[in-house]
């Protein structure tokens, strides 16, 4: 773990929208890569991910945020991110989607 | 749940009372345990993990003879083992389902040439993840089962045909209702694939709804689990509940967290096969003490030359 449990927990937003305030970040997943891979954040400021697939069902799991979703074809899955702590934070593919799934791996990266 | 145990400190933890490591090239060094007890009474398996058949790469360009040349090593032990368990990822995946169930024929066609008759199979989520498992069965039979050998009960569960890597309440249902004739002292061994505990989640080391398994075995009190997936040799307690991960037969990978990315230890020319091997375990005759005897295969005879996997 390459950083502490610091950041406030991240809520899937699939059915909300999103607030005046919120940075908006597209991630795309397909096999087998998240673009981007490295999704950078400022320490405070408030964001949302959303997630959309361009092949088939992946999952987008931050286990030091406990953020555990997945990212359904023709849907967008919205996470919530108010990061309080800086740090880097691994994200990968934890739904099996071939030759190639152990690669499909980022992080997110809070500076200060 | 505890901490992780190093090597040393793990000799004084409990599988079915007690454990005791020893380790080796494989053929080369003889089992004192295995020949010292009853030669009715005890006993003991080889676990085989991680073969990956089919796959081809840098991180080992001998990838087409090692699942022969570990045959060759389990064939050659002093004693041949009572059965033989591949605990998953038997083969490589592949998208291209008649590809799949090519690997898996040519797989069963090598393995065949094991001494041992009896095998045990389990699928990791190379083998049964794309397609939930179907090829598997029709190929090896069930994804899980038990069965009960000289004493001992064996539960065999599957965490990698849901792709979410979940036992799913079905399966956790099935394993109680297995093991609830059991008495509580009675020595069980389960096989599995991923670690059942939250070995290093970040790198997808973990089974979705592994602590219902773990929380649902801690009735019985001599319960070890063998798996893989992580490509190394590995010890863990959780509460009274041993987990030994086994080396591969196909590269190495990293210690748990120990980079940034759980990407293959570099093949090493000068050191070909270093971090593959298989385990011997050798079960007492009073059945209170497993003896682990990991085997490496950098002893082992050295590589033919890449064979055709076509031919099956």
């Amino acid at each position: 773990m390459r950083g502490a449990i610091g950041i406030l927990l991240a809520a899937s937003l699939a059915a909300a929208g999103v607030t005046a305030q919120e940075k908006v970040i597209p991630v795309t997943a397909e096999r087998f890569k998240f673009t981007p891979a490295v999704i950078e954040l400022k320490l405070g400021q408030p964001v949302v991910l959303e997630l959309t697939t361009v092949d088939r069902k992946h999952g987008f799991q931050v286990p030091d945020l406990k953020i555990d979703e997945n990212i359904e074809p023709g849907r967008v899955t919205r996470v919530r991110i108010a990061p309080d702590k800086a740090g880097t934070y691994p994200f990968h593919c934890d739904i099996f989607c071939g030759s190639g799934h152990e690669e499909m791996a980022g992080e997110i990266v809070v500076r200060p | 749940m505890s901490e992780a145990s190093g090597r040393r400190d793990f000799l004084q933890l409990l599988g079915f009372g007690g454990v005791v490591f020893a380790s080796g090239l494989a053929g080369a060094c003889t089992n004192n345990s295995r020949r010292s007890g009853n030669a009715d009474g005890d006993f003991f398996f080889v676990q085989l993990s991680d073969t990956h058949w089919g796959f081809e790469g840098p991180p080992n360009p001998e990838a087409a003879n090692t699942l022969r040349q570990a045959v060759q090593a389990v064939n050659a032990l002093p004693r041949q083992p009572d059965f033989v368990v591949f605990t998953g990822d038997l083969t490589h995946t592949t998208d291209d389902e008649n590809e799949r169930r090519t690997r898996m024929r040519q797989f069963k066609a090598i393995v065949a040439d094991l001494k041992t008759p009896v095998r045990r199979y389990m699928p990791g989520e190379h083998d049964a993840s794309l397609d939930h498992g179907k090829a598997f069965e029709e190929n090896f039979g069930a994804t899980h089962y038990s069965f009960d050998h000289k004493g001992i009960h064996f539960a065999v569960i599957d965490n990698v045909s849901d792709p979410q890597a979940a036992l799913g309440d079905a399966q956790l249902d099935w394993l109680l209702a297995d093991l609830k004739v059991y008495p509580a002292a009675a020595p069980i061994v389960v096989f599995t694939h991923r670690p059942l505990f939250d070995l290093a989640p970040q790198w997808d080391w973990a089974t979705k709804d592994g602590s219902k398994a773990i929380d649902l075995l801690q009735h019985w009190k001599n319960v070890t689990v063998f798996y893989g997936h992580i490509h190394q040799e590995h010890h863990f307690k959780t509460g009274a509940i041993a987990h030994h991960a086994a080396k591969s037969l196909i590269f190495p990978l990293p210690a748990p967290l120990s980079q940034p990315k759980r990407a293959p230890v570099p093949w090493d020319p000068m050191h070909p096969r270093r971090g593959l091997g298989f385990r011997e375990i050798s079960v007492d005759e009073l059945r209170l003490t497993l003896t682990l005897k990991e085997d490496s295969l950098e002893g082992a005879p050295a590589a033919q030359q890449p064979q055709s996997r076509g031919a099956y």
